[in-house]
């Protein structure tokens, strides 16, 4: 089990291993291998092998068009909801290969949650009833009161909660763009999923309702396995423990250069390309 | 080289004015056209409503709307067996072909990796491009001389829901592409059955669309007098069953408007006038129950 330690006031929380003695929980919580991803006859994504750490927080950076959101659309099998999209390798969430033939796609989406570049509440649902979506899609069987804690939980998670406590009613399309995204956020976060991918979660918002999303982040990483895709680099460096790099080659395909403690990475990356890219000479 | 630049800009100038001013004009003509042609399409209908009010609303009486149609040179009588028999072929038709449209628009939009959705599209339009009278004679040939065999209401309607399927279905499909895909990609990553996103979030999110769609197609049927001739015949009487012949005022207007008599011809003015409040009001209706359904 990995934790995140505040080491000093104000200093960015490490990973610090946890002794324990339950290996399971050691194992990480996402292993991706040799995967590789296709649109129709063009590769996206090539040969991607990474380990990421249970309860930590991973970014995934790089220049626009390197295959980091394909990559993160591989996790939880949307990308194979594109006509003409396919996939080759393996990503185990747990121990579970996700595609592995026997496994159903949709189950595979119960298990992880994820967070879209642009927010995307549903306009007809009530700020109650986006929360309430993912159970009800399920067809999880709850009372109204059983839901009631569901929904106030998850929008405390998503510190939302003082915000819309009084207007629970309305439409999540009347927030602004910071709270719709954190409302998107309690919406996934509502199927208790053990993963969470996030998709540029803050890149269509102002610098206040990023630094909100950020401190979220940063929050909820104790409980639960968070990937963000991101192309700026300082959030990357703010919220993450760990840092994946990717770049496309001449071919077009995406494909993982470095990869480690975002420490390292930013402060002494072993590959010239991380150090040209987080030193902001290309992409 | 400071001076060199801002003579240049300043030599820029009356050209550059010359430009912008040409912009301008066009800019207005535009405007001008084309607030011509909306005001145009607009007087249009206006005067097609004013003349139909003002030849069909002497017409209007009480007994218009609650007598059957009486033979010339009997005073009074009215079109209310049209009436009934208009709302209840609208009523049928639509109930038999909303459900067929709004399902082919689904199929077609929401699961279009099979190959049968283009085939089903093209279908589709191939009937929306039928004349409404051939869907009558094939209506006639099936059902009134064939499984029928007479003139009945269930003829008629199911004539005037042959035309309405296509309609609903390219409205609705239209509708639905509408729906952003990322409402989509949300409800399959919470972990939703595809036919769950379907039908709990694309079509309560493309509601009104359907609502006006399903509108469209029930207030073309309900003006449609061609099929209705072959199939639902008319009826100087009440009658509400739906093997029997059964009155509609398309029909009916057809019938007094194809007459001699100015009385008669009054009277087609009349049930014109009927006619498109009849249409207002199923449009208004479907419009109010879809809504309030929908909360």
């Amino acid at each position: 089990m990995i934790r995140t330690v505040e080491r000093q006031p104000g200093a960015r929380p490490v990973i610090e291993p946890v002794p324990t003695g339950d290996v399971a929980k050691r194992e990480s919580a996402v292993r991706i291998e040799d995967l590789s991803a296709w649109y129709g006859a063009t590769q996206a994504v090539g040969d991607v092998s990474l380990e990421l750490p249970r309860g930590a927080v991973t970014a995934i950076i790089g220049p626009s068009g390197c295959g980091k959101s394909t990559l993160l659309r591989c996790l939880n099998r949307m990308h194979e909801t594109t006509p003409g999209a396919r996939v080759a390798g393996q990503v185990f969430l747990d121990s579970l290969d996700i595609y592995w033939t026997g496994v159903d796609a949709v189950e595979v989406r119960s298990m992880v949650g994820m967070v879209f570049q642009k927010p995307n509440p549903f306009p007809m649902m009530s700020i109650y009833d986006n929360v309430a979506a993912g159970p009800r899609l399920r067809g999880w069987k709850m009372d109204r009161k059983k839901m009631d804690e569901l929904v106030e939980r998850n929008l405390r998670r998503a510190a939302l909660w003082d915000e819309v406590k009084d207007r629970m009613g309305r439409s999540g399309a009347a927030l602004s763009g910071g709270q719709q995204q954190r409302l998107c956020i309690a919406r996934a976060l509502a199927t208790d999923p053990a993963v969470l991918l996030m998709d540029e979660p803050a890149s269509a918002l102002d610098p206040i309702a990023t630094y909100k999303i950020e401190e979220l982040v940063r929050e909820l990483s104790s409980e639960v396995t968070i990937v963000i895709v991101t192309h700026n680099m300082q959030q990357a460096s703010r919220v993450s423990q760990r840092t994946a790099f990717m770049l496309a080659g001449d071919d077009g395909v995406g494909r993982l250069v470095e990869y480690g403690r975002t420490d390292d990475i930013f402060t002494n990356p072993r590959e010239p390309r991380t150090e040209a890219y987080i030193t902001g000479r290309f992409g | 080289m400071s001076t060199a630049v801002s003579t240049g800009v300043m030599a820029r100038v009356p050209e550059r004015h010359a430009v912008s001013a040409r912009r301008r004009a066009r800019e207005r003509t535009m405007q001008v056209l084309l607030s011509a042609a909306a005001f145009g399409a607009a007087t249009l209908l206006v005067i097609i409503l004013g003349y139909v009010i003002v030849r069909g609303a002497p017409a209007l009486n009480v007994a218009f709307f609650t007598e059957r149609p009486l033979p010339f040179g009997v005073e009074g009588g009215g079109v209310g067996p049209a009436v009934i028999g208009t709302v209840i072929l609208s009523v049928l038709a639509g109930v038999l072909a909303i459900p067929i449209g709004i399902a082919s628009a689904i199929f077609v939009t929401e699961f279009r990796s099979g190959r049968l959705a283009p085939a089903v599209r093209f279908a589709a339009e191939l009937i929306a491009g039928l004349p409404s009278i051939v869907v009558g004679v094939f209506v006639w040939a099936f059902l009134v001389r064939g499984i029928i065999g007479t003139y009945a209401a269930v003829a008629g309607a199911i004539a005037l829901a042959i035309i309405m399927v296509p309609i609903v279905a390219r409205t609705v499909e239209e509708v639905l592409r509408l729906v952003p895909q990322s409402l989509r990609e949300a409800g399959l990553a919470l972990g939703a059955p595809h036919w769950r996103v379907v039908l709990s979030i694309v079509v309560p999110t493309a509601r009104t669309g359907i609502a006006t769609a399903v509108v469209l197609a029930v207030a073309r049927a309900a003006g449609e007098t061609a099929p209705l001739l072959l199939t639902a015949l008319g009826n100087l009487f009440f009658s509400t069953d739906l093997l029997k012949p059964i009155s509609a005022l398309p029909i009916q207007i057809y019938q007094y408007a194809a007459s001699p008599y100015d009385d008669w011809h009054t009277k087609a003015w009349g049930s014109s006038l009927v006619l498109v409040g009849v249409i207002a009001l199923l449009s208004l209706t479907l419009r109010l129950a879809i809504r309030r359904g929908a909360r």
